[in-house]
């Protein structure tokens, strides 16, 4: 398995607030690793160093071995995409507009989207179950409906590495498992890789294979989950009591 | 591109010509449609082709190099703030100009000096926003719209002042030139290079700039280089709007009303709107700069005014038939 990602003892703070320190995270093709912890602790924060979207304290970020800071950002949004926690749409325009903006990376400047482009496009939208919501406005969709868009997006842009901000968000409980566990097949298939903020540990557990956890006071650990997930450090992780149920070998976390 | 997209510019371009001939045919004077097509290969070109070829052509393309100017700086700055009540105005640049004109008009310069006057204006307040907005390096739409505006207010306390020490005989030119009126046109080729420019650099950032709609993170973690393209579309839309400005007075409302008529309509995608919206301001201010000259004749009125009077019907006829979610 090649690296994708790697940091070597990468510190990076927030108006003082030290989100990790020395972090060394090797992330191979064919992962997917989950990113715990309480809010305000730094997960979103980290997520955008790692997409080079802010630069860190101290420590060095490569991507396919290259320092990604010394990178363009064309060059970089050819490999890594990320799905944000939030979207603005200051000037909406329709489903398929907002999709293909994920082309955005492979095409030059004077480039109109193609019909290759576009054949992308309604495969991403298929994938997400919006495909006859194409020439829709942005603005009458429901809050789930609109980030299914922006994960089509995403999955038009055909990055190597995902990059997730709590992809769940908004999505009811059926989306939350038809668009992971497609995911997690397609990731599995383009022997693709996945790193996602995630709130909901059991979920975490059953699509993602590694974790990283990030403690308030600045630690961390890093593993495969059925190793670092556990009632003891997921308590502390929370500050909060947890309890474990097993049902058929698969361990339910719930709170205590 | 789609043919919804193609037939709205050939339709705005059609619309263009239209208005065109009909400045060049109305007026004080009668002049016949063979004098006037005549008059562009003539030699030796009567009274009534003279007219034609200097006084009402320039006069019309004046007008539509000033809207296009107008209504690309809007929609560029509406991205750039990512706010739909953005116009080419609300930075600053035409205060900073009409207090470059004013001074001018109140030591009794002539035309030429007002002109420059106010381009002075306009690139001084250009440069003051945008390091004081800049200053301490973070550069968000927000700090960078509030400076503007501020700064604005200062130069409208300043108009304010010129106007109240002026004489008599210089005011109404003056409020004129506020207003925003095309009998200041110099001449109209510095104009038509800086339009023919604006949309060059524009075309080829125009899907960045869809993109950039959808925030800053977004626009970079896409790929595009945003601070980079940020100060290119603030300093291609302040030089926009300087030219027009000098060219032509704050003419108001092409700008901000021009690029949403354009949006209602279906086409928020940037590589079409911004050529769109060239044509839609060009054609509109030289529809009413044509009503300003005939409607109370031989007085004229500036074409700010008419401009209004076309556009607010227009805008809110189109907001009222329920467009209005896509704003």
């Amino acid at each position: 398995m090649s690296i994708l990602l790697e940091t070597h003892q990468l510190s990076v703070t927030i108006a003082d607030k030290t989100i990790c320190q020395k972090l060394d995270l090797q992330i191979k093709s064919g992962q997917s690793w989950a990113i715990l912890g309480m809010n305000g602790v730094g997960k979103t924060t980290l997520l955008h160093t790692l997409a080079a979207l802010r630069t860190p304290q101290s420590g060095t970020i490569e991507l396919l071995g290259k320092n990604i800071f010394q990178l363009n950002k064309r060059a970089i949004a050819k490999i890594l995409g990320l799905l944000l926690q939030d979207h603005e749409d200051a000037f909406p325009g329709s489903v398929m507009q907002t999709v293909l903006t994920g082309r955005h990376p492979h095409m030059n400047n004077w480039q109109w989207e193609s019909a290759q482009d576009i054949a992308i496009a309604k495969q991403a939208l298929a994938f997400v179950e919006l495909e006859e919501f194409a020439e829709r406005s942005i603005l009458t969709l429901s809050g789930g409906e609109r980030r299914r868009v922006a994960l089509a997006s995403l999955l038009c842009q055909q990055p190597k590495l995902f990059l997730l901000d709590e992809p769940t968000n908004h999505l009811d409980l059926r989306y939350q498992h038809r668009l992971l566990d497609n995911l997690s097949t397609q990731l599995r298939q383009q022997n693709k890789t996945a790193i996602m903020i995630m709130h909901d540990v059991n979920l975490a557990m059953r699509y993602c294979n590694h974790a990283l956890l990030l403690f308030n006071d600045g630690s961390h650990q890093i593993g495969f989950c059925n190793e670092v997930i556990n009632k003891e450090s997921l308590s502390r992780l929370y500050d909060y009591p947890m309890r474990s149920l097993k049902e058929n070998d698969t361990e339910i976390f719930i709170p205590g | 591109m789609n043919t919804r997209a193609i037939s709205l510019l050939l339709i705005l371009t059609l619309t263009t010509g239209a208005s065109l001939l009909l400045a060049l045919y109305s007026g004080s004077i009668d002049i016949s449609w063979q004098e006037i097509i005549s008059s562009f290969y003539t030699d030796q070109k009567n009274m009534k082709q003279q007219l034609v070829q200097e006084l009402r052509l320039p006069r019309a393309l004046g007008a539509f190099i000033a809207g296009g100017l107008l209504a690309l700086a809007g929609a560029l700055l509406q991205v750039l703030l990512r706010n739909p009540l953005a116009d080419p105005y609300v930075l600053g640049i035409s205060g900073g100009a009409a207090v470059g004109a004013l001074l001018a008009i109140l030591v009794g310069a002539g035309g030429l000096v007002i002109s420059g006057s106010a381009f002075i204006g306009a690139f001084c307040s250009m440069l003051l926003v945008f390091g004081i907005a800049h200053g301490q390096g973070s550069w968000t739409p927000t700090r960078l719209l509030l400076t503007g505006i501020i700064l604005a207010a200062g130069w409208g306390a300043v108009i304010n002042f010129i106007l109240v020490i002026s004489p008599d005989q210089t005011l109404r030119s003056m409020l004129f030139w506020l207003m925003g009126d095309l009998g200041y046109v110099q001449s109209t080729t510095p104009g038509f290079i800086v339009l023919i420019f604006g949309l060059l650099i524009s075309l080829p950032i125009a899907r960045s700039l869809n993109i950039l709609a959808q925030g800053e993170l977004q626009a970079t973690s896409l790929g595009i280089e945003t601070r980079r393209l940020r100060i290119i579309v603030y300093l291609l839309a302040s030089m926009l709007t300087a030219t027009a400005v000098t060219m032509a007075g704050s003419i108001g409302f092409v700008g901000l009303v021009v690029p949403h008529l354009i949006r209602m309509m279906g086409f928020s995608d940037n590589r079409i709107l911004l050529p769109a919206a060239i044509l839609f301001g060009g054609s509109l201010l030289i529809l009413a700069d044509t009503l300003a000259r005939t409607v109370i004749a031989p007085q004229q009125l500036p074409v700010g005014v008419i401009s209004a009077v076309i556009g607010v019907p227009l805008f809110l006829f189109l907001l009222y038939r329920g467009q209005i979610q896509r704003l």
